[in-house]
């Protein structure tokens, strides 16, 4: 038996190519939409193994230091070095922030990570991709390449400016934000010290207040100052646990401090993912849905046309015994060429736009596969239409009268 | 399948019920014999097409009987379990328009049907270029249909009424689109093949031109026949 459904595709190829073309953008729309909720999710997990942390330990009743604001003593760090099954403990900075690169500014997220070296101590990007890591205890940075700076290029972070003597990749937040490393004072100046204005302003309040400048106190109004001038805090403590170290007994132990609470890696994991992404991802999924729904009305709309088309030869062929299986088959095969060749437009267009995109695409073999059922379903369900419309078609309608 | 021809005694067709229902067949009775073709002639509204479509299986009738070669085929009821197939394998049809499949090249549009059948491909192919030689048509096999002329096509379309060899092949004003010469070639064209494939044809007609050639006219009116024999 011949397929009449690849005859009549055959017979009419143009309009087939040309809306498949305008379906596969759609589709590919569609994939790349899947492609930035994993490129969402890709970021959200690569903060977290690029901190090469254990156990976050932040301040208590906080989601910090990713999703919320958390502000943990910088002395902390050594009490919990010395519990059983921490083999490392330092302090991190995180700040979203617009840093300045000559008169342009980038949005970066601004680490600033204690002293130390790559893999041993946490929280510093583990792999450069040119240049070398932080050597000095100020000023010099380390930024992801996405942020678009360059080797030896100054960034200017608040009131300083830094020089960049490496280079990472893929090192961003949650949100895809490029990271930039400092040291972590640096850090600390640039998140919780007030510009000069600000701390002339402070200080001029704190000599007038006749609480802090008692004539009978000397030395108490620039201990004061002093004390206003300096930070003494850090989002969190990044530990690093022991091998054979189980991270759920550290947590537990660590927990029972009473200003601090601690997060396990999966735990990190589902606040990053199902709270600083959830709103996003329900976003895409909302998109992805409507496009799914688009996507079946013009499928069910073309095929629907083209079944109208062909009205009187399908009474014919009905008229001469044709059965209706073969009618409907020719109807679904029609619709799901259309969906192949709208998979295979789109999933070319995703995957030559998906670098153009400012945020990480990430298109996994997986959603393809997905999307390519997906376009399976849709194209079988939107020929339904046609299909009953076909099944319907009297005939008696090719005899006259 | 050569066989006796059809025959039809006292066919009745009713649309509708109660006060509103109207009789397009009351009682029709014909003969048509293995190898000839006989015209079926009448006003607008007398029930040819009712009676063609009855004859096609496409409709129920009402009441009567149909024996199509030796075998009952409907007696108050349907006496054939399949119509589709008794359509597809013992009836052809030729339209007033050919309505050829037009993303089919004309070898697949008369061969479809062998093939619907079960036919291999290549022995349905075989079959219906046999046919497109018999009606002339053979050095347009791989043309579309849209690249032919009114008189190719509607050739071609006998060639599909023929190709299963139907005992009988309904023929809804075959010459209507057709130019007097190509009427007359048309229905010699029928009668040679119903000669040949020892087929029962039996034409439903408005054209003048055509209705000579006919030796026996059946002519409804008012949904009754009436037979009419012809001198030749």
């Amino acid at each position: 038996m011949i397929s009449l459904a690849g005859r009549d595709i055959l017979h009419a190829w143009g309009k087939f190519v040309f809306t498949g073309m305008g379906l596969g953008l759609l589709i590919g729309v569609t994939l790349v939409m899947a492609g930035v909720y994993r490129g969402m999710v890709e970021d959200g997990r690569s903060l977290l193994d690029n901190s090469g942390a254990d156990l976050w330990v932040v301040q208590r009743d906080t989601l910090g230091p990713y999703a919320e604001p958390s502000s943990v003593g910088d002395d902390v760090y050594r009490s919990l070095r010395g519990l059983p099954g921490v083999a490392a403990a330092a302090n991190v900075t995180y700040l979203t922030m617009q840093v300045r690169r000559g008169s342009d500014d980038v949005r970066a997220l601004v680490v600033g990570i204690a002293p130390g070296g790559p893999g041993a101590t946490p929280g510093w990007p583990a792999d450069l991709v040119a240049g070398r890591h932080i050597t000095r205890g100020h000023y010099e940075a380390v930024a992801d390449i996405a942020a678009g700076f360059r080797l030896g290029e100054r960034i200017g972070i608040r009131r300083n400016h830094y020089t960049v003597v490496g280079l990472t990749r893929r090192t961003v937040s949650s949100g895809g934000d490029p990271m930039i490393f400092v040291p972590l004072k640096d850090a600390q100046e640039a998140q919780f010290l007030k510009d000069n204005d600000a701390i002339w302003q402070g200080r001029r309040r704190t000599a007038a207040n006749p609480q802090f400048n008692r004539p009978a106190s000397p030395g108490l109004l620039e201990a004061v100052t002093a004390a206003q001038s300096s930070s003494r805090y850090v989002n969190a403590v990044l530990l690093r646990l022991a091998p054979g170290s189980d991270a759920a007994d550290v947590a537990a132990a660590l927990q029972r401090w009473k200003r601090l609470t601690v997060y396990t890696r999966a735990q990190m994991e589902r606040i990053v993912l199902g709270k600083l992404i959830a709103t996003s991802a329900r976003q895409i999924g909302m998109f992805l849905v409507i496009l799914a729904v688009v996507s079946a009305a013009i499928v069910a709309f073309i095929i629907y046309t083209l079944t109208m088309d062909k009205i009187r030869e399908i009474a014919v062929l009905k008229l001469i015994g044709t059965r209706n299986r073969t009618i409907a088959g020719m109807i679904l095969q029609q619709a799901l060429a259309l969906g192949a060749i709208g998979f295979i437009v789109g999933k070319i267009t995703a995957t030559y736009a998906a670098p153009l995109f400012p945020k990480y695409v990430l298109l996994v073999p997986r959603d393809s596969l997905l999307g390519l059922l997906a376009v399976v379903l849709i194209c079988a369900l939107a020929s339904s239409v046609a299909i009953r419309m076909a099944l319907a078609v009297d005939p008696a309608e090719a005899i006259g009268g | 399948m050569p066989g006796k021809g059809i025959r039809i005694e006292g066919l009745r067709k009713r649309y509708g019920e109660g006060d509103t229902a109207v009789d397009a067949l009351r009682g029709v009775d014909m003969q048509v014999e293995p190898g000839e073709v006989v015209g079926l002639i009448g006003p607008s509204g007398s029930g040819k097409s009712t009676l063609l479509k009855c004859l096609g299986a496409v409709i129920d009738p009402s009441g009567g009987r149909m024996v199509l070669g030796e075998e009952v085929i409907y007696e108050d009821r349907w006496r054939v379990r399949d119509l589709r197939a008794l359509r597809r394998d013992r009836i052809g049809f030729v339209f007033q328009s050919p309505y050829l499949i037009p993303f089919l090249d004309v070898t697949d549009n008369v061969a479809l049907l062998p093939m619907l059948a079960g036919v291999p491909n290549a022995a349905a192919r075989a079959r219906a270029l046999e046919l497109l030689t018999a009606l002339d048509v053979q050095h347009r096999a791989h043309a579309l249909p849209t690249q032919l002329s009114g008189g190719e096509q509607q050739r071609v379309a006998i060639a599909r009424g023929l190709v299963n060899r139907p005992p009988v092949i309904l023929a809804d004003e075959p010459t209507a689109p057709l130019d007097s010469e190509r009427a007359l070639t048309v229905i010699r064209l029928l009668n040679d093949m119903a000669s040949r494939y020892e087929t029962a044809v039996i034409v439903v007609t408005h054209d003048e031109k055509i209705i000579p050639t006919f030796r026996r006219i059946y002519q409804i009116r008012d949904g009754v026949t009436q037979e009419q024999q012809r001198a030749h």
